[in-house]
């Protein structure tokens, strides 16, 4: 059956080589200007669609690895593996970044009060401001700087040693058996991260309020409820995981659809993190908003 | 046993830019086959597109009744299990020791006990001779020993296609022999099909039983190995022997102006080397899809070029009794 097939086919290729060679000959030329002016007069919408392509790319991604997230079997291993590198490449930074960060809302807020007079009060500013906001915000840096480039790193250099492929190919999902695990890791870490950096900040702020701006000890402890409420730990909580997740899903897609060698996988890297920095600022408004829209705030 | 792999009219491009169009072949059950192509004209792309990991844009790819690209993800992964892959670098799990990448199919697919795994892994490694290389890393040994090693993990689900990508690339002569003898021993005794990509002449001119050559976007020729060994077509007969006179230039093709100064010289085509035998089963039993050297010539009128199906030492190759 495929013996005559195959003869066949020698047919035409058999005057290919002289007719196709006159033809590309000319052909390319005139293509190549029929190309450019398709460009000029199509480009626009080209490029633009191609932009939302990757961003449908990316959704459908995300939707598959939502999916994965619930298929059986839950990949313990890998879980326990990433949740163990992650937080081995970013509690050391991320409690190094903590302490300064309390340090200067102390600092800054230390000036300002005593001009007012409300020395008392530092110690519920500087809880509102570390656990509201600081603290989201460096676990999101780190997460996205740290864990991200990681994983990003991490998939991209199997993609392109075509493990990914392999893996596939002996019919098995990469994002079921990869992404989904790393999503979990990476959330989980977050919510974690976010916990030790508003204990490390709220005592970097202490510290110099006590020590370096002859604070009152008392009155900074005192003052934590003044403001803060419990909500705000738990919505701090909830942007944790929420930052944890987006960065493994970009980081991982990034990584995923890495090419071109090694400078590939620089480049993925590169775009994964300033995509996730983006995106977390922004999600980390929008939570907040919502936040103050949905719970009632605490006055003095 | 194998499985008949039957293409038609497989058309992929990347961007606007054709791959290759309107590729039909088919790849007959158990026997080797191997896809030929200047560098650069898709055929790793051929072998992504017959796996799923790459979609068509036109064209099917109908494996035991069923047609590939349109099939839903979980039938594709099913499918897939029929394939075995080796690909260029062997695509070894980094993070894993040999042991663990040739195992990992059957943990991931099987239920077998950690001792039948080991069983299993054993006969493998030793069939592609990595037994005691267990504990290594695939970042600690050589590129042959990488490659031998994927080619152990694609073989421990007992494909029914295995398909290779340039097992022969990067390779010393002496390894290549020995991979390509592994090939054939291994055809040997699974009885599964075969497809190799690959720009090796050698091999193609020795291992297969069908030839394929991919040019110029296009499916130039594909049929027994003989037909295209013997051929006049000047693609193919350039490529097959690694000639410079021909319709393909250093780019991907030569200029109509270049070709029409070759014909005005009056470049004369050097004849046809002799067509080798093709390699044999170490063990000397032959291959369920072994076909007598010359006989597609026979069947075909075509006279071979002088000289051809001569073994090494210069004598005319024997009939063995069971394929006569």
């Amino acid at each position: 059956m495929s013996r005559p097939t195959g003869a066949r086919h020698a047919d035409p290729s058999h005057a290919d080589p002289s007719h196709a060679g006159t033809g590309t000959g000319t052909g390319t030329g005139t293509g190549q200007a029929g190309d450019s002016q398709a460009g000029g007069g199509r480009g626009g919408p080209t490029r633009a669609t191609a932009g939302l392509r990757g961003t449908g790319y990316f959704f459908a991604f995300c939707l598959d690895a939502l999916r994965g997230l619930f298929r059986r079997p839950f990949q313990v291993r890998e879980f326990v593996q990433q949740a163990w590198f992650i937080s081995s490449v970013s509690i050391l930074p991320a409690a190094l970044v903590a302490i300064p960060f309390g340090a200067v809302i102390a600092l800054q807020l230390g000036s300002l009060v005593r001009q007012l007079g409300a020395q008392s009060f530092t110690g519920a500013a500087s809880v509102l401001g570390v656990v509201r906001e600081a603290s989201p915000i460096v676990t999101a840096l780190i997460i996205a700087g740290a864990g991200g480039s990681a994983i990003c790193a991490d998939l991209g250099a199997r993609k392109i040693r075509e493990e990914l492929d392999a893996m596939e190919v002996l019919g098995i999902d990469p994002v079921h058996r990869l992404v989904a695990p790393r999503i979990v890791a990476a959330a989980l870490v977050a919510a974690l991260l976010n916990g030790l950096v508003s204990v490390v900040g709220v005592a970097g702020g202490y510290f110099f309020n006590v020590v370096m701006q002859g604070g009152t000890p008392g009155a900074y402890l005192a003052s934590f409820q003044a403001l803060g409420q419990l909500s705000d730990l738990a919505v701090g909580e909830v942007k944790a995981v929420l930052f944890g997740a987006v960065a493994a899903l970009v980081a991982s897609y990034h990584g995923m659809t890495a090419k071109g060698g090694p400078k590939g996988v620089g480049d993925a890297v590169n775009q994964s993190v300033v995509l996730t920095f983006m995106l977390l600022f922004a999600l980390n408004f929008v939570i907040t908003a919502v936040y103050f829209q949905l719970v009632p705030q605490r006055g003095m | 046993m194998g499985v008949e792999v039957r293409v038609e009219g497989l058309t992929k491009s990347f961007g606007g830019q054709p791959v290759w169009s309107d590729v039909s072949l088919t790849l007959p059950a158990g026997e080797i086959s191997v896809l030929l192509g200047p560098s650069g004209t898709g055929k790793s792309v051929f072998l992504k597109t017959l796996v799923g990991l790459l979609k068509p844009d036109r064209g099917a790819i109908w494996i035991e009744g069923q047609d590939l690209p349109r099939l839903s993800e979980r039938a594709l992964y099913e499918v897939r299990k029929l394939f075995g892959v080796l690909f260029q670098d062997g695509a070894l799990f980094g993070s894993m020791n040999i042991y663990d990448n040739v195992a990992f199919p059957l943990r991931e697919h099987t239920r077998k006990s950690e001792s039948e795994v080991r069983a299993v892994v054993h006969e493998k490694l030793e069939m592609v001779g990595l037994l005691g290389a267990e504990r290594k890393l695939p970042g600690e040994i050589s590129g042959g020993m990488r490659k031998r090693a994927g080619l152990a993990r694609a073989l421990v689900l007992d494909p029914r296609i295995i398909l290779f990508d340039e097992p022969d690339s990067g390779l010393d002569p002496v390894r290549t022999a020995y991979l390509n003898q592994l090939i054939i021993d291994l055809n040997q005794q699974t009885g599964a099909t075969f497809l190799i990509v690959t720009h090796d002449i050698n091999t193609a001119r020795t291992v297969p039983d069908n030839i394929g050559l991919i040019y110029h976007g296009h499916l130039a020729m594909f049929g027994p190995r003989e037909m295209l060994l013997s051929s006049t077509e000047p693609v193919v007969r350039q490529f097959l022997n690694a000639q410079r006179i021909g319709p393909i230039g250093m780019a991907e093709e030569k200029d109509s102006d270049e070709l029409r100064a070759e014909a005005e010289a009056g470049v004369e085509l050097p004849p046809l080397p002799p067509i080798p035998l093709q390699l044999a089963p170490s063990d000397g039993r032959p291959r369920a899809a072994e076909q007598p050297p010359g006989r597609w010539c026979e069947e075909h009128g075509v006279t071979p070029p002088a000289g051809s199906f001569r073994g090494v030492q210069g004598s005319v190759w024997q009939p063995t009794e069971a394929l006569r």
